[in-house]
């Protein structure tokens, strides 16, 4: 079979099973009065399309901040332009002002499908085809199966055709951003970062990795010269693109400043919900939010995550490789994730999109990760009724990912890029590592198998109701913990041999 | 990826189409799905003897009794789900626990259907020496089975239970090509138990078991040695299929009933096409009615008030009277129907070519059924395609016509989902399917298979494809003639099934010269 045939066979799979997906519930669904992120993207449209650009991020009497108040970057609120124009060119009432309120219909369900879907086509899917066929090794069937597992990933689906957002757009432009690392095109690929920085504000997670890299490349080159001149253009290319994303609110520095005030806003608390990340699992144990002030916590958060991030940021430093890279992404943005102030559990998708690139170097900790992400936000699947596409999606991607790139085949000491270390622990007593990973593996499915019915099928003590959220976040913490542990000490090990890296393919 | 010796791909991709039918569930169904929550509920609340007489609903029973039976079965599963989908009374009851119950018993029985792929892909043919599994026929025969799109809309979007269906209709294949014809007739008169449209294969069934298993031996040169008629395997054949139908048919003559069930299965009073016009012979002739009695109007040789109101637009008019050509009554299209299929069941009594003639014998009443009987539905056409599958991985020419024949054939299974929320399923499962299987065939056969004007047609069917779900809806015709691209499909894709129909005929008759060179 000819590659393009295969490769086309996947995305349209894909597509086949996004739109699958997206026959589903979305969140707030006939939820008065204030719906859900649903309504809020299309309160986006509605707004950005009836008000002049100047009052889409102030509250003013045509603008309730507090209803769905715009809080992302420019581009999301062009997107939302763009979208509203159709929008109203199909069916004027879904973006009337005010009175658009809640709109709910099949039609307008459709409607908001088929952006998302369009979206994910022309940004998402190309990125991901193009990484897979480009920056990965091994044979063309290896490829086509790390293209099919990496766009079939459960998480990134039921999120944006389950619950509804447009994840797909700022995760594949930072995409696209690795990519033109990848393949050598660092201002392209810095342009994209920036776009995807201007869509999504959380894409700061990834924003160190980037930063260190090209600044370490920069530095090998040489700062006097060649270096110099490469952190020049990625520089320039950086600057004009914010300025231009930013064009329309230059004129006016406080309008600028407002933007940013929406965009970062510190009076949320340092989680909500339940969150699997370090402040939401140190809670059961110490309620660190009745301890200390709302500024110490910032403070603390801040402290953490940097220190989290350090190690593998100076890493990168020292070694601006794309293997590093791609580890850095990783390991910063769970750094993120974990000790960061205000995350969601959506959030995860941040770390999922680094994870995923190193599908096919560490089959068998990535497919564990993505397994656990998904996971970790079941409550929220729940809650908007996605029980069945849940079920589903995470079923088909664990056993296709396991079959078509068996992982369980490859996780010697080797291929763990475990190695170093155990030379290191040599006082352990010798054990089959590949055994006990497998074994551990296997558990982990089973206690998430299981928590996942039990959340579903029996109803919560009284006295402890939040027993279920509580126990899946803390199991998916572990999780997360473990894998940012086990990234950390990949990235400290050699990187793979080329010799290595055709034995295992 | 596995060994290439191994099956472990046929689970893979036995598992990955289910769970993919699972993503369907909340997908639109159409009042086939009411038909059968209601036949649950009569088969489950009323006692044997009302089934064929209950009619508070439209949607009366109208299979045959073994499918009675098997809704009781699921009856059985449904009340853990929902009892209240099984009260008679509850018309068009639909709940969220009553959707999944009745999509999952779709999904669930269509086990059968994937162990008897399984076993149509071990009668396949393996070619030496190909390593790779994508290109070996048993994989290749394997997704274009399981993952037939057809199949996947009707079933699993639109609602019917065809996948179980047609897993006893391609189980009796397989027993039959592994030369175990007692079970094959056995699954088969099962299956004319469970739906009565399969009769339109039973000639060739008949015939094949009577010349073939019923005589023991030929004469060199391949005529009847009527010596050779072992009457005990006439007998064993006789007493199965007559158990079979007594054990289904049986307790309705008990109680005097059979003339109403009969009544029930086949009813008359339906007009020679469906609303929708399934691709075949007749919609060619509604459509050259139509034209020439606008040319006579045009021309003015007829008067238009003098023509028959005959609707175009379908829907509810069951009756279509022709203005110009003479109108068709049932017993034409019997005449008809029979007439096309008689060559190819006189081929198989006169020269016999094993199990693989029959199956293209039972291929040519399928399809010639299909071309002229009565009250075709456009989802009958899954009867020759799913057949002719095993066919297309044997065999270059038969893969040429089954291109053109699933193409079309599928295509023209479009407009069962109207509603636009499915319009990308249908699109991409459709381009997935077809690009699979040109890819797959023309690796595996590793030569071109179609024609150059057979190529134009199916370029052509993009076209009319675009213009019919994409440009048609923005138009302004869209209010004055609703129903042109249902016609512009139906008659479209009725030259494709045509040139099938008689591609298959012309392969037929040419083994038949070949044959006789030799």
């Amino acid at each position: 079979m000819q590659t393009w045939s295969l490769v086309s066979i996947c995305v349209l799979l894909s597509v086949v099973v996004r739109w699958g997906v997206s026959l589903n519930s979305y969140s707030g669904a006939g939820k008065p009065p204030m719906f859900g992120d649903y309504e809020a993207q299309r309160h986006w449209q509605e707004v950005t399309y009836n008000l002049p650009l100047q009052e889409w991020y102030f509250n003013t009497t045509e603008n309730d901040l507090n209803y769905w108040g715009l809080d992302y970057p420019p581009l999301t609120a062009y997107h939302s332009l763009i979208c509203a124009y159709v929008a109203k060119w199909i069916n004027p009432e879904w973006v009337e002002l005010h009175k658009s309120r809640g709109y709910e219909s099949p039609r307008h369900k459709l409607f908001m499908r088929a952006t998302v879907l369009v979206a994910d086509l022309m940004i998402f899917i190309p990125a991901v085809v193009l990484y897979c066929l480009y920056l990965t090794d091994g044979s063309f069937k290896k490829k086509v199966s790390t293209v099919f597992c990496f766009l079939l990933y459960p998480g990134l689906i039921l999120i944006d055709y389950g619950h509804f957002q447009y994840n797909g757009v700022s995760l594949g432009f930072a995409l696209w951003g690795a990519l033109g690392l990848g393949l050598g095109w660092d201002a392209l690929g810095s342009v994209a970062f920036c776009l995807a920085l201007n869509y999504k504000q959380m894409e700061l997670y990834h924003a160190l990795p980037f930063f260190c890299y090209l600044l370490g490349k920069s530095v090998k080159l040489g700062l006097m010269g060649r270096g110099l001149f490469l952190l020049v253009r990625i520089a320039s290319a950086v600057l004009v693109t914010f300025a231009l994303c930013w064009l329309p609110f230059l004129s006016d520095p406080g309008h600028a400043m407002q933007v940013v005030r929406r965009i970062f806003p510190v009076a949320r608390g340092l989680f909500e919900d339940k969150v699997a990340n370090t402040w939401c699992s140190l809670n059961i144990l110490i309620k660190i939010r009745s301890i200390l002030s709302n500024d110490s916590q910032i403070y603390l958060s801040l402290a953490c995550t940097l220190l989290a991030v350090l190690p593998s940021c100076l890493r990168l430093l020292t070694k601006p490789t794309f293997w590093q890279f791609k580890l850095a992404l990783a390991n910063s943005s769970l750094a993120f994730f974990l000790f960061s102030y205000q995350v969601h559990e959506k959030s995860i998708l941040l770390v999922a999109l680094p994870v995923c690139l190193l599908l096919s170097d560490l089959p068998l900790m990535v497919i564990w990760f993505l397994q656990a992400s998904t996971f970790s936000m079941l409550p929220l699947f729940l809650k908007d009724g996605l029980l069945v596409p849940y079920a589903v999606t995470s079923l088909a991607f664990l056993f296709f990912s396991i079959y078509l790139l068996s992982p369980l085949e490859h996780c010697s000491e080797d291929e763990l890029r475990l190695g170093a270390y155990r030379k290191l622990l040599f006082c352990l007593p010798r054990l089959d590592l590949a055994q006990i990973v497998r074994w551990k593996f296997y558990i982990s499915i089973t206690a998430m198998a299981v928590l996942s019915v039990v959340t579903v099928a029996l109803a919560p003590p009284p006295h402890l109701p939040d027993l279920f959220p509580v126990l899946v976040s803390s199991t998916a913490f572990a999780h997360f913990l473990g894998s940012f542990i086990y990234f950390n000490i990949v990235q400290f090990s050699e990187p793979p041999s080329r010799k290595s890296q055709k034995k295992n393919n | 990826m596995a060994a290439a010796d191994s099956w472990s791909w046929f689970p893979a991709l036995a598992l990955g189409v289910s769970l993919l039918k699972c993503l369907f569930i909340n997908a639109y169904h159409s009042t086939d799905f009411e038909v059968h929550r209601n036949w649950l509920a009569i088969t489950h609340s009323l006692p044997v003897s009302r089934w064929y007489h209950e009619n508070s609903s439209e949607w009366t029973l109208d299979y045959p009794p073994l499918f009675a039976w098997f809704e009781l079965g699921l009856s059985q599963v449904a009340r853990l789900f929902d009892g209240d989908m099984l009260l008679v009374e509850n018309l068009n009851y639909v709940s969220p626990s009553a959707l999944l119950f009745q999509r999952l018993s779709v999904i669930f029985s269509d086990v059968l259907f994937i162990y008897a792929a399984r076993e149509c892909c071990r009668c396949v043919q393996e070619q030496k020496g190909s390593r790779d599994v994508l290109s070996r026929p048993s994989f290749v025969l394997a997704v274009l089975l399981l993952w037939n799109f057809g199949l996947l809309i009707v079933d699993h979007i639109h609602f019917q239970y065809n996948g179980f269906l047609f897993g006893f209709l391609l189980l009796s294949v397989a027993k039959h090509l592994q030369n175990r014809h007692l079970q094959g007739a056995l699954l088969f008169s099962v299956l004319l138990n469970l739906k009565h449209i399969y009769l339109y294969v039973a000639p060739a069934y008949g015939v094949y078991l009577l010349r073939s298993y019923c005589f023991t031996e030929d004469h060199h040169d391949g005529s009847i040695r009527w010596r050779s008629f072992s009457p005990l395997r006439l007998l064993s054949l006789g007493g199965i299929v007559f158990s079979v139908c007594a054990l289904s048919f049986g307790p309705f003559i008990v109680m005097g009933q059979l003339p109403q069930v009969l009544s029930r299965l086949f009813p008359f009073k339906r007009g020679l096409c469906h609303a929708y016009w399934a691709p075949n012979f007749w919609a060619l002739y509604n459509m050259l009615d139509k034209g020439l009695a606008l040319l006579g109007v045009r021309l003015k040789l007829l008067e238009e008030a003098e023509l028959p109101r005959a609707s175009m637009t379908g829907g509810l008019v069951q009756e279509f009277q022709h203005s110009v050509l003479p109108s068709v009554t049932p017993s034409v299209t019997l005449v008809c129907t029979l007439l096309s299929i008689l060559p190819a069941v006189a081929s198989i009594w006169w020269r016999p070519r094993g199990a693989r003639g029959f199956l293209r014998c039972l291929l040519l009443c399928a399809l010639g059924s299909f071309m002229f009987g009565w009250h075709v539905h456009e989802k009958a056409v899954l009867l020759a395609v799913l057949p002719l599958s095993i066919l297309a991985v044997e065999s270059r020419e038969d893969a040429g016509i089954y291109l053109v024949l699933t193409t079309t054939g599928h295509y023209s299974l479009f407009p069962l989902l109207f509603s636009p929320a499915e319009l990308p399923i249908k699109v991409f499962l459709m381009l997935m399917f077809t690009i699979y299987s040109f890819t797959a065939l023309r690796k595996l056969h590793s030569a071109r298979l179609l024609r150059p004007l057979e190529s134009v047609y199916l370029m052509g069917m993009v076209a009319v494809a675009i213009a019919c779900e994409v440009v048609f809806p923005l138009s302004p015709w869209q209010h004055q003639l609703p129903f042109l691209p249902l016609l512009v499909t139906s008659v479209y894709c009725s030259a494709g099934v045509c040139h099938c129909f008689l591609r298959l005929y012309v392969s037929l008759l040419r083994q038949e010269e070949k044959h006789k060179r030799l």
